[in-house]
């Protein structure tokens, strides 16, 4: 149980409830009350049913056999790109819409990056009449434009955030100056393993189904129920959590997580946290951030939006400095060379943020009978552009 | 303990004023001349703000002082450096007000001895939990006779309140209502049923009012309910480029306790 968050909300020295206490009341009715709520049976009950016929669940495991034979080892593609509204995100959101009408919350608020919690959020609102306001930087707003749309034709409003670098850690900003002025009414629900504790114990448990599948998907498949590793992308590392979850303690299973190297973690434009990172405190938890000396938070940069963050959940910093997992990167360039290629090998275009995982492909060393997972966190159509673009098509 | 602020509350038992600026704004060098302004105009108490990138408790006035201030290159150790030798020439109590990063990337220690170094009277850190800093921080403030400031809101309960006050020294931060700073109110819109109920409680510190507090009249209905309040937006946005801060201060501090 060393990778569970302890009682206080922390994963070893990583964590916690850093929070102006104009946010205490909530976090508080939250912790003490999530839990109780979560594994009451009619939560369950209505969670799972959701999860299979509304989202969609369980997620194909596919086994992908032209990218095997490509890399001369067993690779397969965990299909959260596959869920309603294209991503794993809304594993999380149906979880958290349900959570806040128990505790009797009428108006919601999400940040989102690339737009994908914030459609997922827009999403299990529609779906429970309740209203919906999701802060999206500037930036994203302009590059995440088909899901701007979709957002706002689920009846939602999406504030664009002109503060900072006009992306994820701005919005996150400002969506928690709502909810410090919407103390009663209102409830927050974060994307990420990230923010106060217990966000990111509540969201990686929500996430956990991915890595439940996977166990029982595998062994159906192949015998065994273990892989060899896990990959996926990290931003804050919701997806990541849930592909890791159930193998945390299955100690022979490589756990692999590939953060966004942007242009190169030598330049000033990335946003590989737990690579160029120090210990810190942003966005109310301890964890790796990327800052300069002062202390100051630097401005990450990533072709992903997605992943566009200066931060990463404490779950994610703890298995780093344990090294139960491991953290590499793939540049803006690499990624885009493998979403091409998984897409004509497989006929899959991936998001941007998924294809992080999928480059790491290139930097992994096989052995012939290897079983590698892949999480296929979302689908590419909300890149489209800038896959357009880049590749010239 | 001879700590400047518990002085001021033992002297003066109302219509406190409390004046909240950002370190670096308007201009980088501005910092010892706004505090010396402040006193001699009639201000009470400077709190002297640690700009910070990502102020998620602040409204758009003090989010912008903060990031101009940046942009000047204000650092924590640039402000100690400006702040040094201050103690010559202003005697009212100073407070360092900020998020806890940059403290923390300092050094919660090394800032609480160059604070007494300083002559600075306390610190206001509002994402520094209670129960963190009771656990971890309280003894380095203690040594160095520094006062952390607590903040309580609309929101926070009796017992709450209760321990607040068991581990406060100075006085308590009354946050007007659940909002970001620099929010404007009217004299009505005041919790004054939460005033009322934090009196009933006999805490053991004085408390001031913050966040809302724009002008005469809010000054004054705080006043009502508290030692005293605490402005800090409205004084930002009273800079100006037509005037130095020599002109700006006196005017702004008259208008609201002359």
């Amino acid at each position: 149980m060393d990778y569970q968050v302890d009682e206080k909300g922390y994963y070893g020295e990583f964590g916690g409830a850093w929070i102006p206490e104009m946010m205490y009341s909530n976090i508080e009715e939250l912790r003490k009350r999530y839990l109780e709520i979560i594994y009451s049976s009619k939560f369950q009950e209505e969670f799972t049913s959701l999860l299979k016929n509304y989202v969609g669940r369980p997620s194909p495991l596919y086994f992908a056999k032209r990218l095997s034979a490509h890399y001369g080892t067993d690779i397969y593609l965990k299909r959260e790109d596959l869920n309603h509204t294209g991503s794993h995100k809304l594993n999380n959101t149906i979880g958290q819409i349900l959570l806040a009408e128990k505790l009797g919350k009428t108006r919601i608020i999400a940040e989102t990056g690339a737009g994908q919690h914030g459609v997922a959020t827009a999403t299990v609102c529609a779906l429970k009449g309740i209203k919906c306001v999701v802060y999206m930087g500037a930036l994203d707003v302009g590059r995440q434009a088909p899901n701007v749309k979709k957002m706002k034709m689920l009846g939602a409003e999406v504030v664009p955030v002109y503060s900072g670098n006009k992306t994820l850690k701005d919005a996150t900003n400002e969506a928690m100056r709502d909810w410090i002025n919407n103390p009663v009414d209102t409830h927050y629900i974060i994307g990420s393993v990230v923010g106060p504790h217990p966000y990111p114990d509540m969201v990686a448990r929500f996430q956990a189904i991915i890595s439940e599948e996977i166990k029982w998907q595998l062994d159906e498949q192949t015998g065994n129920e273990l892989p060899t590793r896990i990959l996926a992308c990290v931003g804050g590392g919701s997806n990541a959590a849930g592909a890791f979850y159930h193998f945390l303690e299955d100690r022979e299973v490589e756990l692999i997580g590939v953060e966004a190297a942007g242009k190169g973690i030598d330049t000033n434009e990335t946003a590989a946290t737990l690579t160029v990172g120090s210990p810190g405190v942003l966005h109310a938890s301890k964890t790796m951030l990327m800052q300069n000396a002062d202390g100051q938070i630097t401005e990450p940069y990533s072709i992903s939006a997605g992943l566009d963050y200066p931060g990463i959940g404490p779950m994610h910093a703890h298995l780093f400095k344990t090294g139960r997992a491991k953290y590499l990167y793939a540049t803006d360039k690499e990624v885009l060379t493998a979403a091409l290629l998984i897409t004509q090998k497989e006929g899959i275009i991936p998001a941007l943020e998924s294809a992080h995982a999928l480059a790491a492909l290139e930097k992994a060393e096989f052995a012939k009978d290897d079983v590698t997972v892949v999480n296929l966190s979302g689908r590419g159509d909300k890149d489209m552009e800038t896959y357009l673009n880049y590749f010239g098509y | 303990m001879n700590n400047r602020i518990n002085q001021l509350f033992a002297a003066k038992k109302e219509n406190i004023l409390s004046v909240y600026f950002t370190a670096g704004y308007p201009k980088l060098n501005d910092t010892g001349s706004i505090i010396y302004e402040l006193e001699k105009s009639g201000a009470d108490l400077v709190e002297v703000g640690i700009p910070f990138s990502d102020p998620t408790a602040d409204g758009p006035v003090i989010q912008q002082s903060s990031h101009k201030a940046l942009e000047n290159g204000m650092t924590l150790n640039l402000l100690f450096e400006q702040l040094a030798g201050i103690r010559e020439k202003v005697s009212i109590p100073l407070i360092l007000m900020g998020y806890f990063n940059p403290v923390y990337q300092f050094g919660v220690k090394e800032f609480c001895e160059k604070c007494n170094e300083t002559g600075i009277d306390g610190a206001i850190l509002p994402d520094l939990p209670l129960d963190e800093y009771l656990e971890n921080y309280q003894p380095f403030f203690e040594k160095n006779n520094l006062h952390n400031i607590l903040l309580i809101t609309p929101q926070t309960s009796d017992s709450r309140i209760r321990q607040v006050d068991a581990a406060s020294t100075g006085f308590i931060y009354m946050v007007s209502s659940s909002s970001t700073t620099g929010k404007n109110q009217k004299v009505e819109d005041f919790h004054q049923d939460y005033f009322e109920r934090v009196n009933k409680l006999n805490l053991k510190n004085p408390r001031l009012i913050g966040f809302g507090i724009s002008d005469k009249a809010t000054f004054n209905n705080a006043c009502k309910y508290a030692s005293g309040a605490i402005i800090g937006t409205a004084f930002i946005k009273s800079f100006n480029k037509k005037e130095p801060v020599t002109e700006s201060i006196p005017k702004f501090i008259k208008s609201i306790i002359g």
